[in-house]
């Protein structure tokens, strides 16, 4: 039996707009598909493709600067068409058409065996994985402590993963074998109790309680905090599938099913479709007209703020749609009596509505920024032995020292992103931690 | 109307942004403009959907729940006016007697510790902090009524601009605004705010509350009776010589500070904080058990020199300023302890030390100011305790792996 752990901090956050399950899975085929190298943490592009080159899915797109031997590739068979780039000739993003040819890199599944890790760099899954400290890729030469599998995902409006696991689960199984020869420790998934995973080379944990009990950073805490010194590894249980499919089939199958959730979706639904998809395509035809939407790629609380020329963002399975600002003349809101208005406090009276009751959520701020005032806000969101406000405190004076004693090291930002919803001084938490952990990450190397 | 207000604002708003005619007043109409409209900011990083509440929602709520205190404060002014001059207070007269003379002391202190945060605001290029909305409430409250309108002016100024402003504004603040304000009263023009002639109003205003005082006007409040007593028995008593009951404490028609003789109203405002959890529930509770396990074994000791262990441990805490820097002033939370544990010692603290200079130092009658002053600089060290025990733990985790 696996162990029950019970989480008591943290909320859970009810909007309108959840994807339903249909009779049938719409699979969309994106025009064009996108890899942002932001998205991977960490990771310096360094081209191996001109605009133009045509490449197959699983080829390798751009490699990191600073660990060569780490690539990501392409999802997708077809051309490169553009190499979109920022200020100071930063790489944005890289788009490619797909065409008709479906190629793809395929590897010999015994041969790839006797080495993992080297599979794992070649296919491009080694840039999916997240190392804490510092929530960036894991270098190739550290044997991490142990490797944790958040089996399902706690925050708002989140597509059910227990669907996707179920489907592949003999992939899951031999994913989560190959990770077991990664580490010297433990391959560790967490799990609700409606949906256990277990497998041989895993150790299973359930967890109850609100959200964050599905972030991977919550389940560490939990089980064995990160200490400074260690590394732990963090992977999305579709990477394992994906890993589990390079091992058994030869190839890393990069479709996905995408979670088109939120108020302005006309119909919330799970569509299939391939990583890096664009937005416009999955959107076509399903979103509400006549109100200004924001568009996010990802969850409402950790999400990439995007627009119809947007793409699906890794790791998020998941396309948002909110309004951005549905009342833009409230008179005297402070004062508002409204039970509308949600508080996870009790300042406002939605308190006295049910638990369960959905909200319709715009992007507004509902504030100005403030210094810290309220104390012990953070702290009823982030169910980790760590005092955050003096952590962010930490963070913001750049305090080395005192940012390792208080536990910087078993954080990322989206471990924040409760405490920044919440937030009375509407401070940009994740913005702060990912600032900190970025400042440190140079220090320190 | 709404409609149109906001166009006209929206119209008028480039004339305050840099480079516009009237850009010295860009803090004044960001001020009033986010007080009228809730802004339309949103989310440009991080989270994508926020709170509701925002810090102007938590001092407004902290602002409604001083108003019991003020509106009875009010009332007891000229109820105790009316006494000491021998006529039957009637409640609407009192209440407007008390009302006159107290909003001009309200209108003061927001006049001039608001003036003050526009202009810092202005001049750092800052939001207008919402913290002054409620230290503004506060000051007259725990100020006597006979308190000169010019002292809680300079009496504002200093303490919004030294206690508060030199150290960043609201959040960045060590002592608490409200009571250094009061602190500063105290040691700068002590003869004004301790006495017996302080705590009653002596003057008609407008003609209310008009006439001589009675022959048997004593305005010394309770504390200030236990300060002076004399022998080893105790005997509290009105403006006009009739026996204090314990309910007359609980009720609060005494005389002292404007907002803080009523423990009822206070209580009320409290359950207000509690609810809405403005307020800290631990630091609230532990303040109250300090103060009445320090009344305890003041009480259990009795002596005739000091006359404050006379008292019963549930008249300590209905007299005086005790409930009021309970409720209000312990539980600031840029000025307590910030970590949960932390709180229970700091209110634990602030209780004890209340009742112990009350009673134990005769150059004070009431020690709640300088019992939250005090800890408020040694709320930081709680929190570097706790703290450390959590570091400490850390490092044995991280030591014990090896």
């Amino acid at each position: 039996m696996s162990e029950v752990i019970r989480i008591r901090k943290g909320l859970d956050l009810h909007l309108h707009g959840e994807a339903a399950m249909g009779e049938s899975l719409l699979t969309i085929e994106p025009q064009r598909v996108a890899i942002v190298p932001d998205d991977f943490q960490g990771f310096v592009p360094r081209l191996l493709k001109k605009e133009g080159d045509l490449i197959e899915a699983g080829e390798a797109l751009a490699y990191d600067k600073n660990s060569t031997s780490v690539v990501v590739c392409s999802p997708i068979s077809g051309k490169v068409e553009k190499i979109v780039r920022g200020e100071r000739r930063k790489i944005l993003a890289i788009t490619i058409v797909p065409d008709s040819s479906k190629a793809r890199k395929t590897f010999d599944v015994k041969a790839i065996a006797s080495d993992p890790k080297q599979a794992l760099l070649d296919a491009g899954l080694w840039a999916m994985f997240t190392q804490r400290p510092y929530g960036v890729i894991p270098s190739p030469d550290i044997c991490p402590r142990d490797i944790f599998v958040s089996c399902f995902d706690s925050s708002p409006l989140a597509p059910s993963r227990s669907l996707m696991i179920e489907s592949s689960r003999h992939l899951f199984e031999k994913g989560v074998e190959v990770l077991s020869q990664l580490t010297a420790g433990t391959v560790y998934l967490g799990c609700r109790k409606e949906a256990i995973v277990e497998t041989p080379h895993s150790t299973t944990t359930v967890y109850e309680g609100p959200h964050p009990a599905g972030n991977a950073g919550v389940q560490i805490a939990q089980i064995k905090p990160v200490n400074k010194g260690e590394t732990v590894w963090t992977i999305e249980p579709e990477t394992v599938v994906k890993i589990g499919g390079l091992f058994t089939e030869g190839y890393v199958d990069y479709s996905c099913i995408v979670g088109i959730t939120g108020e302005l979706v006309e119909k919330p639904r799970y569509v299939k479709t391939t990583q890096g998809a664009a937005i416009s395509d999955l959107l076509k035809g399903n979103i509400k007209e006549g109100i200004a939407p924001r568009i996010i790629a990802g969850n409402p609380l950790t999400g990439k703020l995007a627009n119809l020329d947007g793409f699906l963002r890794y790791p998020y399975r998941q396309i948002t749609v909110i309004p951005e600002v549905t009342n833009d003349c409230e008179l005297l809101g402070w004062a508002s009596l409204s039970t509308k208005k949600y508080s996870a406090g009790r300042t406002f009276f939605s308190w006295l509505m049910p638990k369960k009751k959905k909200y319709h959520f715009d992007a507004k701020i509902n504030g100005g920024e403030r210094a810290i005032i309220m104390s012990g806000e953070y702290d009823k969101m982030l169910p980790m032995d760590i005092y955050s406000e003096f952590l962010i405190k930490a963070i913001i004076a750049r305090d080395i020292d005192k940012m390792e004693q208080l536990g910087i090291y078993e954080v990322v930002p989206e471990d924040f992103a409760l405490c920044e919803f919440i937030d009375t001084s509407k401070l940009e938490l994740q913005r702060i931690v990912r600032e900190g952990l970025d400042y440190l990450r140079k220090e320190m190397n | 109307m709404k409609k149109a207000l906001k166009k006209y604002l929206d119209k008028v708003r480039p004339q305050f942004q840099p480079g516009g005619k009237l850009q010295k007043f860009r803090s004044v109409f960001d001020g009033f403009d986010t007080f009228l409209f809730t802004p339309n900011t949103t989310s440009r990083s991080g989270v994508h959907i926020h709170d509701s509440n925002d810090s102007k929602r938590t001092m407004i709520i902290v602002v409604l729940a001083l108003l019991p205190a003020l509106l009875f404060g009010m009332y007891n002014v000229g109820y105790q006016r009316y006494l000491s001059v021998g006529t039957t207070p009637e409640f609407f007269d009192s209440f407007l007697y008390g009302f006159l003379a107290v909003l001009p002391k309200i209108v003061v202190a927001y006049v001039v510790g608001l003036g003050i945060e526009f202009i810092s605001a202005q001049i750092r290029g800052h939001e207008i902090q919402e913290g002054f909305l409620v230290s503004g409430m506060l000051i007259p409250m725990i100020c006597p009524i006979e308190t000169p309108i010019w002292m809680i002016a300079v009496a504002t100024a200093f303490s919004v601009i030294f206690v508060k402003e030199v150290f960043g504004g609201t959040g960045m603040n060590i002592f608490n605004v409200a009571l250094m304000t009061r602190a500063f009263l105290f040691f700068a023009y002590p003869q004004k705010m301790s006495g017996d002639s302080v705590f009653v109003a002596s003057d008609s205003i407008f003609s209310l509350g008009a006439g001589q005082t009675v022959d048997a006007f004593s305005g010394a409040t309770p504390l200030g009776q236990v300060a002076t007593n004399v022998g080893s028995t105790l005997h509290l008593t009105g403006v006009t010589g009739s026996d204090l009951t314990l309910w007359d404490m609980f009720l609060g028609l005494i005389p002292g500070s404007i907002g803080e003789t009523s423990t009822l109203f206070i209580l009320l405002g409290g359950a207000v904080l509690l609810i809405t959890g403005v307020a800290s529930w631990r630091i609230m509770l532990s303040v109250f058990v300090g103060g009445l396990a320090m009344g305890y074994l003041a009480q259990a000791f009795p002596s005739a020199t000091y006359a404050g262990s006379l008292l019963t441990p549930v008249e300590q805490v209905c007299l005086g300023g005790f409930a009021f820097a309970a409720v209000f002033m312990a539980t600031d939370p840029v000025t307590a302890a910030h970590t949960n544990t932390g709180k229970y010692i700091y209110g634990f603290l602030v209780g004890a030390l209340a009742i112990l200079i009350r009673v134990y130092n005769s150059g004070y009658p009431e020690g709640a100011m300088l019992a939250v002053l005090l800890m408020n600089a040694f709320a930081p060290l709680i929190d570097y305790c706790v703290i450390e025990t959590n570091v400490r733990r850390r490092m044995r985790r991280a030591k014990n792996r090896q």
